[in-house]
This record gives C-alpha cells, structure tokens and sequence, in this order.
C-alpha cells in the first residue's frame, strides 16, 4: 500500500520503545563490525567499491539494450519474459500463471520487489495461499508484519518474541528459546510445503543480459528449493537489476556479501539460466522472468537522480544509518526503509506521499562512505531536500513542492534579500547583538527543546576585527 | 503500446555516457600458490562449519567409505557417472542412484535420504567455494535435499578467484540449466543475529579434498 504514514510519530513512538531499540543496536552494531572485518584493507575496499560502481554504472548507460538482450537470451534458453509497469500488472502476471497451473499454495523465496507488489495480499484475495520460506520473512508473515530490513526480516525480534510468536501460532510447538530448536520447527513446517507447492515466487539479485541468467545470493536454501523443486518458478525483479556481461557478477556478489552481513561468501550462489531441459531429472518444467518498471525508468530519466538505481540491495546504508540504527525499519512504513529507501520511496511514489521520511537525516555521510557501489545518498537526499520545496514546478520528481511552508520560504527569502543587501546585512547584525538579551527561547523552536539556547556575541564579527585592526 | 514497448521508450536516451573502465585486478590480482590455495580453501570453508577431509586421488573412494561409517548413514544417494561408480561400490551402506524424474519419487528424497554425493567442477580458494554444475547425472536437488551433502573436489581444480573463473573459463559459451556456487552447509541467523546450521538444506557439508 502506497498510503501516506505519519513517519514522525511512528519515529517517536519507535524511540520510546527500549525493547526495539536494544534489538536495532546490537544488530547494527555487530552487522558493521563484521563487514569492517571484512575489509581490513582499506585500499582494496576503495578498489573493489570502484569496480564495483564502475560496472553498476555502465549497467545503468545501457540499461535499455542490456534488458532487450536479456529478454532475447532468456527466451532462447526457454524462459518466458513479461514486463509489467506497474506493481498491479505484475500481480496480474503472476496470478495468471498461478491460476493456468491451477496452484492453490505456492513457495516463496525472498523477493523484496514482490514486497513492493504486496503479491501476497493479492494472490490471498484470489484464494492463493503465499507462504514465506526464508526464515526471517517466515517469522514476520505469521505475525502478520513486514520486513523491518530489506537483508534480515526480523532483526526487530529477539529470542523471546520469536519464541512466544512460534508457541502462539504454530500448532502443536511448545515455548522455547533454543534457536536451533526454532530453526528445526520452520525447517519441518517449510519442507512439506516445497514438495506440495505448484509455483515457486524467487527475486533475482544480478540478471545476466549476455547468457540470461537470473542469479540468486542467499544463505538457507530456500531460495534453491523455491527454483528447483515446484514445477514452475516465477522470478520478480526491478528492471535496473540486469548486467550485460556474466563476468560483472562475481565483483557485485563479492561486495554484496562482504558489505550486507560480513561474509565472505553467502551460503549459495545460484545461476538459473533455463527450465528443466530433455532428460534432466528435476527442476521446474517453467520458468518465467517478470521485469517490474515501477517508476524505476522515471528515476532514470532524471540524471541526477539515476545513481539511485546502481543500488544492489545490501542494507549497509540502512546498517550505517544513526537514523535508522535508532528507529528501525517499521517508522519508515515503506517497503525500502533506511537512506537507501528515503531515495527510492519519495521518487516511486512522490514526495507529497513519502517524502516525509527525507527530514530523518543528519547528512553525516554515514551511508555514502558505506555503499559498496557508491551512490552518492547524501547528495541525493539533499537534492530531494531541494525537490521537495521548490515552487518552481522544474523539477522531475512527483509530488516536487509538497512539502513547501510558507513561513520558511519566507524566511530563506528574507534571508537571501538580506545577504544581497549591505544596509540591511549591517543592520541585522547589530540587531542580533544590541537585542541579543530579548531573543526568547520559545523563538528558537525545536531547536531548544532538547538544546540550550545559543548565546549571541555582544558584537558582530565586522566589529571586531576592524576593532582589533584599528 | 505494449509495457515493454513503453518501458524501453522511457530509457531512451541522447547521449550515452563514456563507460569507465572495468580494472578487475583488484580480483585477478589475488593469485596464490598451490600450498596457499590449499590452506585459504581450507581455512574459509572450515569457518563457516565446512568439513574437509583431505585424501589422495587414489584413495579418496576409502576415506569416503571411512566417513560413511564413522557418521553411520544407512543410506546414499549417488547420481550416475565413472566417479558416483566408484563410489558406490567403495561404501558398506544402502546405496540409491538419482536416476528417476524427481515426480516419481520426491517423498522419498525428502524423508528417507540421509545423505547425497556429488562431484564438483572446481573450487575458489579465496573464499572456500564449491563449483557445481548439476546436470543429467547429478541433479540439482542431489546437493540440496538430503540432510548431508558429501562433495569430492580435486585440489588441482581449485582456482584462486570467482573473478578469474568467470573470465578464464568462458562460461558464456554454454551455461548449464543451474551453476552453482556452495560455501558450506545451510545457514540463517534470522533468529536474534544467532547462527543455526540445516535450515532448508543440508546441515552438514563434508568435502573430501583429493590431492
């Protein structure tokens, strides 16, 4: 649902609570000790982040042949390729295959793109039962949520409330806070509905114009048995999401892991390049690509914004963000949360919806120095600053203006006046120092609450230097 | 206009910026000796629960049949081939081939296989990598369902880099139905940062390492 939330008071009723608060702190704090293990070398990390932009970027120069290359290679491997522009043509897509291949549940892989479909309210309302399988989005499905961070679903949760969620809602579970105990339970309960599921739902983390393949980065299996074991495997993805050539992988997955949860390697890194062919044993009869526009080919017409879609989805700006490590990902009440989402969010949906989200930022820099692909995030959020009060209706992004006051333009105008005017500069400064005593703290709003009121100097700066050169 | 045709007008563009260079020897740099290949292979695997045990090319059909009766499994899975022979006839327990379509016997493969074994096409020593390319013979569930994954890799195909794999090796040329690329057993620490091993795939990986 692309609704407008209240994102500050959900930040501050997200602040209030120490329970959330705890579980973010120590997640983040120990996901960024573990990618900074990672590269203990700073020169190979510079390195390795400009491979790694170089080649998003030139994905990015050739987006349109890269995907009309994919789309020909796939279908020569026999995959089927449909494009939808909106999140309802793709759940459109979807069911249709679902309903041909008469599929009442299917599996699930981690797809954050069918996050943005909300794809499993959709096939619910059509009496198709979507089930989660990677643990953390299992855990968040049956308590009816969603994910808190686009790489670990549940990283809102401790031991304890996953333990009263899986005693409460499976059937049969006693209370425990053995997390192999857990593990074995969602293990169980997932495995019968593999082998039973009609359809398997996966994302795809890097496509591959040159040999049409859809590459998955995961660490549970899920994602293999979601590709492999139903007869039929519909995979999701942004349209920024394809590489032309199969050697831009290995650099891209090499920092994707590194930078997401500090691991050298994930687990499984799996290339599906067709469906079942002659003679094979096992592996879905069909396969088929479904590339989601959404507003990405708007972000990349506007060149200043089109950095946002180098992105690869790792979450270390989300990691990094002092932000985000002190509210979380529900504030956000988006699908993207974090500095990579208060890019995304505003420029999909437009800021008159989510542009909210952009004031939560100190713009220290945090997540730029962190992005494996270096998007320029602070600059862009500032840009959007720019975009989101500018009255001039010049400006590419939905919604541009929404969130212009009239107050402050007035006062950014005074301002700027009085800059361009010597008198009135000169005037204002002994105002400020002659007056200082009667500026009232109710005056400085916000700013004070939580601040003491700055003290003004007795004189101005001009003054004092001719006063000292005199 | 179809939602293709729509989406492509949207990413038309004039001018088309000058791509920067691609310098890989960040990657391709990393170059280690047969020794040092060993030890990273090696040491990576073994941090993230990996088992290895290392044998010779001649005799690795025996430590196969040690691991088989030091972990008492009751049963195997073995895919077709000249290696998967040798190995069914080196071990003392039940043996199964994967020769059926997965339709005919999926039950089965879920609840009563105990462990699976496959060969590999390589190895990455950087990171502690298997190769795999499941085919007709070995497919691709054979390394995936069954509780214990045994590998055989030979430490002469273990490259440095996945870099350099993918720029020696012209995969392009020809790409299996599914390449894969295994870095031990399955994991997740999607419970409170904790680490559980045999999530939906196989909770043990052991790789026997032929020299």
């Amino acid at each position: 649902m692309n609704t407008a939330v209240n994102f500050t008071d959900a930040a501050k009723t997200a602040l209030k609570n120490p329970t959330l608060r705890s579980n973010f702190r120590q997640a983040m704090d120990s996901l960024r000790e573990r990618r900074a293990a990672q590269f203990p070398d700073q020169d190979e990390l510079e390195r390795a982040r400009d491979l790694a932009g170089a080649i998003r970027r030139r994905s990015l120069n050739h987006l349109a042949e890269n995907l009309v290359q994919l789309e020909s290679q796939c279908q020569k491997n026999g995959i089927q390729v449909h494009w939808a522009e909106t999140p309802a043509q793709a759940n459109e897509i979807i069911l249709e295959i679902c309903q041909r291949h008469d599929a009442k549940h299917v599996i699930k892989g981690k797809s954050m793109v069918s996050e943005e479909c909300h794809l499993n309210d959709y096939l619910a309302k059509h009496d198709i039962e979507a089930l989660e399988s990677d643990l953390g989005e299992y855990i968040v499905q049956i308590d009816g949520e969603t994910p808190s961070h686009i790489i670990m679903p549940a990283i809102h949760k401790n031991k304890k409330e996953i333990a009263e969620l899986f005693a409460e809602k499976i059937p049969g579970v006693e209370y425990t806070e053995d997390v192999d105990t857990l593990t074995a339970i969602a293990r169980k309960v997932l495995r019968s509905k593999f082998e039973t599921a009609a359809v398997g739902i996966s994302g795809v983390n890097f496509a591959v114009a040159e040999t049409g393949t859809l590459c998955l980065v995961e660490n549970e299996g899920n994602g293999r048995m979601t590709t492999t074991v139903p007869p039929v495997h519909i995979a999701i993805t942004g349209i920024e999401k394809v590489v032309p050539s199969l050697s831009d992988v290995a650099p891209l997955y090499s920092v994707l892991t590194r930078s997401a949860t500090g691991q050298h390697a994930t687990t499984y890194f799996n290339m599906i390049s067709s469906p079942r062919r002659e003679g094979e044993r096992d592996g879905p009869q069909e396969v088929h690509l479904v590339l989601l526009d959404n507003g990405r080919s708007k972000i990349y017409q506007d060149e200043r914004m089109q950095d946002t879609l180098k992105c690869i989805r790792c979450g270390a700006c989300m990691n990094h963000c002092p932000v985000y490590t002190r509210i979380g990902g529900h504030a956000y009440g988006t699908v993207y949360p974090g500095p990579i989402g208060q890019i995304l969010n505003p420029q999909q949906y437009g800021i008159d919806q989510q542009g909210e989200m952009l004031s939560a930022c100190s713009l220290n820099g945090a997540c730029g120095e962190a992005c494996p692909v270096r998007i320029p995030i602070p600059s862009l959020i500032s840009e959007l600053r720019h975009e989101a009060t500018r009255n001039d209706q010049a400006g590419t992004v939905y919604g541009q203006g929404a969130l212009r006051k009239l107050h402050e333009a007035l006062v950014w105008g005074s301002w700027k006046w009085i800059h361009r005017t010597p008198w009135a500069y000169k005037a204002m400064g002994l105002a400020a120092t002659r007056l200082r005593r009667l500026v009232p703290s109710a005056a400085m709003g916000p700013w004070t609450k939580t601040r003491v009121k700055p003290a003004l100097a007795e004189k101005t700066l001009h003054e004092l230097m001719k006063e000292r050169n005199s | 206009m179809s939602a293709r045709d729509r989406i492509l007008s949207r990413l038309q563009h004039d001018v088309i910026a000058s791509d920067n260079e691609i310098d890989l020897s960040v990657h391709l740099d990393k170059q280690f000796d047969t020794q040092e290949k060993l030890e990273r292979f090696t040491e990576k695997l073994e941090s993230v629960h990996g088992e290895i045990i290392r044998c010779s090319e001649n005799d690795w059909t025996q430590a196969l049949a040690q691991v088989v009766e030091a972990e008492q499994i009751e049963n195997l899975t073995l895919g077709l081939g000249a290696l998967p022979d040798q190995a069914a006839d080196a071990v003392s327990c039940a043996v199964r081939r994967y020769d059926a379509d997965i339709e005919d016997w999926k039950g089965q493969l879920f609840s009563d296989v105990q462990a699976g074994f496959t060969t590999c096409r390589g190895g990455i020593a950087e990171t502690g990598s298997l190769l795999l390319w499941p085919s007709i013979e070995e497919p691709r569930l054979l390394s995936l369902v069954p509780p214990i994954h045994i590998a055989l890799l030979f430490a002469k195909d273990i490259a440095n880099t996945f870099t350099e794999v993918l720029c020696t090796q012209n995969w392009q040329a020809g790409m299996p139905t599914n390449a894969l690329m295994i870095s031990g057993p399955s994991k997740s620490a999607d419970i409170a940062q904790v680490l559980a091993y045999g999530v939906h795939g196989p909770k043990r990986l052991i790789v026997l390492l032929a020299e």
